[in-house]
């Protein structure tokens, strides 16, 4: 099972870092490896999970959105549903409860749109913990909003003024501050991205998104889904959710990522379908980068996806073929976006919207017997200022 | 016979004791720009033991905001891998200092780690840093270094502690201290822990000692001279050739000789914190 011990996703992973990091990611592997089997720690994660998450979030079975499709019964996991309106809190707990059962009084966090960033800042709310959060900052004047959430939350937001100021560059910032805080602050990164063993870590408290799935697609259909759909930025959520069904062969995983104007023009986000093997963040992935290996910029209306990497699980299903990696423009997620709203009453985060479109283009040529399920992996309300103008600020788009 | 790089440093350190210890100056590649940057080199050739040259990259996460910056500027200006490459065999047409080259493992992967190494060889580089390549992800390069004989030279840290016997022993060229945590970047002093620091490492290694990161002026040069092998120092003057860009873009020779001047006197005095107390000066 990957990782291997060399935190290897087949070739794909690994501790890209400074050495000053070295020991702390080896006693992080201990730390983790001992208390993901601690009663007492799974215990508190669970309760957690259940009662200031709310979850289980439902699979919710989308009968008008499947009538007009006109193909396979869709359900959607209401990953939305959660605290704080995404799936990004099941790994902000796990994280910041082991960072207080190690002892830490400090957690840091890089966000872009600011989605990791607010679930970070609020589980150090619950916790008890300091947190500092690093933004680019571009999206700190995009996202002026969530800036100031997490500060109401008790955390200190530092812009990262380097490069090209956004996720990338927050990410560079919070790995320079961890370097040098190394002994008494905790990272918590936001994805399955950065060296051994957070792309593990993550995805494994992520995972409850497909445990659930799983066990609520076989008590409502008494079957697995034959095609899981999910969006795909650094992918925790697409690795979450894909995780459980790994071994089941004939269930198809498909990541979509973000293809901002088009593949085919430089403004995308698609790392697995135009990047190259490369490093980035601490690990060995599939990355956008010129022939001189210079990190080329992403681009995305979706902030949560706008990121040149992917993570190296990713990347390594990508490489055996287990999974498929689909690009969905701006223009199309907008329209998956609006059309999500007027069918189901449910906005959908821009992140998400990218998996309900491809939904779109794939569900007309499947049969009405099988079952779609879509990562719906956060909610619209964050994005609602943003897509006004595509709008016209009127009620839908055309 | 030709001594390989590797060689070719080590000698070039070891030459330094007891009397001082080596003075290692960075500057990075094409910043403020190309001759510029070749006439810096070539000036800092008459103080320094060893030159480390960054080759430029977008995403430099052990660099503080000064060698960030200078990276930028230098590939804004142009500045590329093979753009390097020939910089530094420029510098080494005119001058026998021994170069080492400081990138990132994405920049070195990408060009192939077999003809990076190659690449160094051909334009007369001794010796290469990876920032973020540790021990356990260095195998590749490592063979590279070896079937080229180009020193491949380890970092090590505060942290690093029981890792420090296992990447002493492998070090090439020279083991590389880091000062204290955090990234590239001028401090004001240094952990009480260094000196111990540095002395388990050179227990362990086989070529010289030398620390960085932090390393800003004679007086933290002299204090780490004491017991350290070598002395790099970065952001300080990465500060300085930053500072020339503005008459190196405009022509204004007499501002740039002028600053090209105060950089020399400000690395004479580094050179000459070097020197240990007690030698003859």
């Amino acid at each position: 099972m990957y990782p291997d011990e060399r935190g290897r996703f087949g070739e794909f992973g690994g501790q890209y870092v400074p050495e000053t990091l070295m020991s702390a990611l080896r006693q992080l592997e201990d730390d983790y490896a001992r208390l993901s089997q601690d009663d007492e720690f799974t215990a508190q994660l669970s309760e957690y999970l259940s009662t200031y998450s709310g979850r289980p979030t439902p699979l919710y079975y989308a009968k008008r959105l499947t009538e007009l499709l006109g193909g396979p019964k869709i359900y959607l996991k209401r990953e939305d549903l959660n605290h704080t309106g995404a799936h990004k809190i099941n790994n902000t707990l796990g994280q910041g409860l082991l960072a207080k059962m190690t002892g830490k009084k400090r957690v840091i966090a890089e966000t872009g749109a600011g989605q990791h960033g607010v679930a970070s800042a609020t589980v150090a709310a619950l916790l008890g913990l300091e947190c500092t959060v690093f933004m680019g900052e571009e999206d700190m004047a995009r996202q002026a909003l969530n800036v100031f959430r997490m500060r109401l939350l008790g955390a200190e937001v530092v812009p990262a003024v380097s490069g090209t100021k956004t996720l990338k560059d927050a990410t560079n910032e919070a790995i320079r501050h961890w370097v040098q805080h190394v002994e008494d602050t905790y990272y918590i990164i936001g994805s399955v991205v950065g060296p051994h063993p957070y792309p593990m870590m993550v995805r494994n408290f992520q995972r409850i998104i497909g445990d659930e799935t799983k066990e609520q697609i076989l008590r409502q259909e008494g079957r697995l889904p034959d095609v899981i759909l999910a969006c795909v930025g650094g992918g925790s959520n697409a690795m979450g959710i894909f995780y459980p069904f790994v071994s089941d062969a004939h269930v198809r995983l498909i990541g979509v990522e973000a293809a901002g104007d088009g593949v085919e023009t430089e403004r995308h986000a698609a790392s697995i379908a135009k990047g190259r093997k490369g490093v980035l963040h601490g690990s060995l992935t599939m990355l956008l980068q010129d022939a001189d290996g210079q990190v080329l910029p992403a681009h995305s209306i979706s902030a949560g996806l706008d990121y040149p990497g992917v993570g190296p699980e990713h990347a390594h299903l990508g490489a055996t073929g287990r999974a498929t990696y689909v690009p969905i423009t701006d223009r199309e997620a907008l329209e998956a976006f609006s059309l999500l709203a007027r069918v189901e009453g449910i906005l959908p985060a821009l992140e998400s919207a990218h998996a309900v479109a491809h939904a779109l283009k794939l569900a007309p040529g499947m049969q009405k017997d099988e079952l779609l399920v879509i990562s719906l992996s956060g909610r619209g309300d964050k994005d609602v200022e943003q897509v006004q103008p595509y709008f016209g600020g009127g009620n839908h788009a055309e | 016979m030709q001594s390989s790089g590797r060689e070719h440093l080590e000698q070039r350190l070891r030459a330094c004791a007891p009397e001082r210890a080596a003075f290692i100056p960075f500057i990075t590649a094409g910043d403020p720009d190309f001759s510029t940057s070749v006439q810096i080199a070539l000036m800092l050739a008459r103080h320094a033991d060893a030159i480390e040259i960054g080759i430029p990259y977008s995403d430099p996460l052990a660099d503080g905001p000064v060698i960030q910056e200078a990276s930028l500027r230098a590939l804004a200006a142009g500045m590329t891998m093979s753009r390097a490459f020939d910089l530094m065999r420029a510098v080494r047409e005119q001058s026998d200092v021994p170069l080492i080259a400081f990138t990132y493992a994405n920049p070195v992967m990408q060009a192939g780690f077999g003809v990076f190494m190659q690449s160094c060889r051909e334009s007369g580089v001794s010796g290469v840093i990876v920032p973020d390549l540790p021990y356990e992800e260095s195998d590749d390069l490592l063979a590279a270094a070896d079937a080229t004989g180009v020193a491949l030279i380890p970092l090590l840290a505060l942290t690093s502690r029981e890792r420090i016997a296992k990447i002493a022993a492998r070090a090439q060229g020279f083991a590389y201290c880091v000062s204290s945590l955090g990234v590239t970047g001028e401090r004001s002093n240094f952990s009480a822990e260094l000196r111990s620091f540095v002395q388990t490492v050179q227990q362990h290694a086989a070529v010289p000692t030398a620390v960085g990161f932090g390393v800003s002026t004679a007086d933290h040069v002299r204090e780490l001279a004491a017991f350290a092998d070598g002395v790099v120092v970065g952001s300080a003057i990465v500060r300085r050739c930053g500072a020339m860009q503005p008459a190196a873009q405009s022509g204004d020779d007499a501002t740039l000789r002028a600053q090209m001047e105060e950089l020399e006197r400000f690395c004479a005095g580094l050179a000459h914190a070097a020197v240990r107390a007690g030698a003859a000066s």
